[in-house]
């Protein structure tokens, strides 16, 4: 079932949480709200399932699920699945029985029997691999497992749309990583319309179809994750979806100086912010022509794919981090205190975001 | 490495002090009721027991009891869930204003109502009109009882409510449970020990209040004479056994309330341990 939002915004009191926000998702689509904390990404996804209820003045907004506007309609009628960062397991009631809980509580005529709610039920259990803990009380099942019974109890009453609040957020990287990996296959099976909220941009652009991205209570972005990662919008949107490195300096003849740092770049005079990604710097024991970065070897992680390494240098605001591969590690022998010269593979830059007022040219 | 104050002289003179204190402060007096109340023989103790006007007293202290406990229980559940559940002005105010019972000498809150309850009071004396009476009769017993009992059960599932947010419940909702439902099957088991506790609080207050009962109540023997009255007149006509006698019923109602009390705080231990 699509979900269409129209002119959604939402006040706290005098705080803005959400200014008047349209979007548009289809059927069956997998899309994740990214943001900071405070970015209004939960206030959305309780919005649409009716849990906050959006502002009416000045201008109302609307929310259609496919061609129904649940706009009034109260939570318990809007036919959703409710994900909760804490799983929110019914504690005294054994695990069958929060699956059940939905189906239960149907009104008379519409609810299946004794008989079918538990077939239904165990068929749920089975799916998340849980049958043989249907007797168990949440506390006594791992982190994992209870956002599992979660999803199970979200999807026994087979919502039109399923709306997951930091599904993970909770629990260890392994877990994680083994859950995500399930729920899009789940999703790919089940092919429900799904909108889960997330502050992993690793997580939401490896699960989504596409991904929202927020900053305070205003949309950035909507796209693909690919998309997101090679064309951002905005400085935000790449700042956020992983680790920058930034150059500041004056642009003047075609030449950004900085302190005793200088690069070529082929950019109109006047004061400049160029960004890097970790992966962007290139490290080596000689400078070249036109780029004359040096910088010194403060601190090496050795873990991972890739050696991360922290550079630090007078010109430099806040230390750089740039990832060199372990071949090229060793070639180098890097170590702590090394001076080295850093080279841009290649940079973004965010006029419209960055431009400050020029100082006026010296005379 | 020893902890701080774990020194052997120390420990000992605060087990002993803790010992003795609870020797000279808590048991020996319990001890001492019993003690007085059979002091001339189970017989006498049975004579005065049975006597008409105590049985009244001892109807009318759980009667009393009986009708406020149903009473705080809806005031205390319906308060805590405005409180833990909802956002509004004077939210704060309101769970101050709770504690005002608790804070205010309870023979204050008596002459309260008599003043504007009683035959002269403001709306005593419009219900004298029509020949309603509540000083000197039950319902007013029953009036400031409920006053001073009101904040047992809300203290208790406030804090309670609050540590246990709202999560569960809107997961009701959003599976389709009606709000009554919800309250049934999901709130309602998660407050439950805490409301019992709250209920035996109110139990032991309703039946030992003395103060704010004395000042409405007229003390008119067999008719609205509780426990605690009564057994202040045998004593004040010098009747000690008699006195003794119902301040054993009494004592007894409280052993009896904080047996229950550990009953329900070790069922809800074992819980925890299993679960």
């Amino acid at each position: 079932m699509s979900i269409q939002l129209h002119n959604i915004a939402k006040h706290f009191g005098k705080t803005q949480a959400l200014e008047p926000i349209d979007l548009d998702i289809q059927d069956g689509e997998l899309v994740g709200l990214l943001g900071p904390s405070g970015s209004g990404k939960t206030t959305l996804l309780r919005i649409i399932a009716g849990l906050e209820s959006a502002d009416t003045a000045p201008t109302a907004g609307r929310i259609l699920f496919g061609e129904r506007d649940v706009t009034h309609v109260h939570v318990r009628d809007r036919r959703i699945g409710f994900v909760f960062q804490h799983y929110a397991l019914f504690r005294h009631m054994s695990v069958f029985d929060n699956v059940a809980f939905g189906l239960t509580v149907m009104p008379r005529r519409e609810r299946p029997s004794k008989g079918e709610i538990r077939a239904r039920v165990l068929r749920l259990l089975e799916m998340v691999q849980l049958a043989h803990l249907a007797d168990r009380l949440p506390a006594q099942l791992s982190g994992g497992q209870q956002q599992r019974v979660s999803l199970a109890r979200a999807l026994a009453v087979e919502p039109d749309v399923l709306l997951l609040d930091e599904p993970f957020g909770a629990l260890d990287a392994k877990v994680r990583q083994e859950l995500r990996r399930w729920l899009r296959r789940l999703h790919e099976e089940l092919g429900f319309t799904s909108v889960f909220v997330t502050h992993d941009q690793e997580e939401a652009l490896e699960l989504s179809d596409r991904v929202v991205v927020m900053s305070n209570g205003r949309i950035e972005q909507i796209d693909t994750p690919e998309a997101l990662y090679r064309t951002p919008k905005n400085r935000f949107v790449f700042e956020f979806l992983g680790e920058v490195n930034h150059l500041e300096g004056r642009v003047q003849n075609g030449v950004l100086r900085c302190g005793d740092a200088q690069l070529n770049v082929n950019l109109p005079d006047g004061d400049e912010e160029l960004l890097l990604r970790p992966h962007e710097v290139r490290l080596a024991s000689s400078f070249e022509s036109g780029v004359h970065l040096p910088v010194t070897v403060t601190a090496i992680s050795l873990v991972g794919a890739e050696v991360r390494v922290e550079l630090e240098a007078d010109w430099l605001a806040a230390p750089w981090l740039a990832t060199v591969r372990h071949a090229d590690f060793e070639r180098l022998k890097i170590h702590r205190g090394q001076r080295l010269y850093a080279h841009p593979r290649q940079w973004h830059r965010f006029k419209d975001e960055t431009a400050r007022p020029r100082q006026a040219p010296a005379s | 490495m020893r902890r701080v104050g774990d020194a052997p002289a120390v420990r000992r003179l605060l087990i002993t002090a803790a010992v003795l204190l609870s020797a000279l402060f808590l048991l020996l007096p319990l001890i001492a009721i019993f003690a007085q109340a059979f002091s001339q023989g189970v017989a006498v103790f049975w004579a005065n027991v049975s006597n008409v006007y105590t049985l009244h007293a001892i109807g009318l202290t759980l009667g009393i009891a009986l009708l406020t406990i149903p009473v705080c229980l809806v005031f205390g559940v319906a308060l805590a869930w405005l409180v833990t559940r909802f956002r509004f002005p004077g939210r704060r105010i309101l769970q101050t204003l709770i504690d005002i019972p608790f804070a205010v000498s309870p023979v204050v809150a008596g002459l309260v109502y008599l003043l504007l309850y009683g035959r002269n009071g403001w709306v005593g004396s419009f219900l004298d009109g029509y020949d309603i009476q509540l000083m000197f009769a039950w319902p007013g017993i029953l009036m400031v009882t409920i006053f001073v009992t009101c904040p047992f059960v809300a203290r208790e599932l406030i804090p309670l409510m609050q540590a246990q947010g709202t999560r569960e419940e809107e997961a009701a909702v959003t599976l389709g449970a009606s709000g009554f439902t919800t309250f049934r099957r999901v709130t309602l088991p998660n407050i439950k020990w805490a409301l019992l506790y709250g209920v035996i609080l109110t139990n032991a207050r309703a039946v030992g209040e003395f103060g704010a009962v004395s000042v409405v109540s007229g003390a008119i023997r067999g008719q609205t004479n509780t426990l605690p009255l009564h057994l202040e007149q045998l004593y004040q006509d010098y009747n000690a056994v008699g006195a003794f006698s119902s301040a054993a019923l009494l004592a007894l109602i409280a052993l009896l309330t904080l047996a229950a009390k550990a009953a329900l705080q070790w069922r809800a231990n074992r819980r925890e341990a299993f679960s």
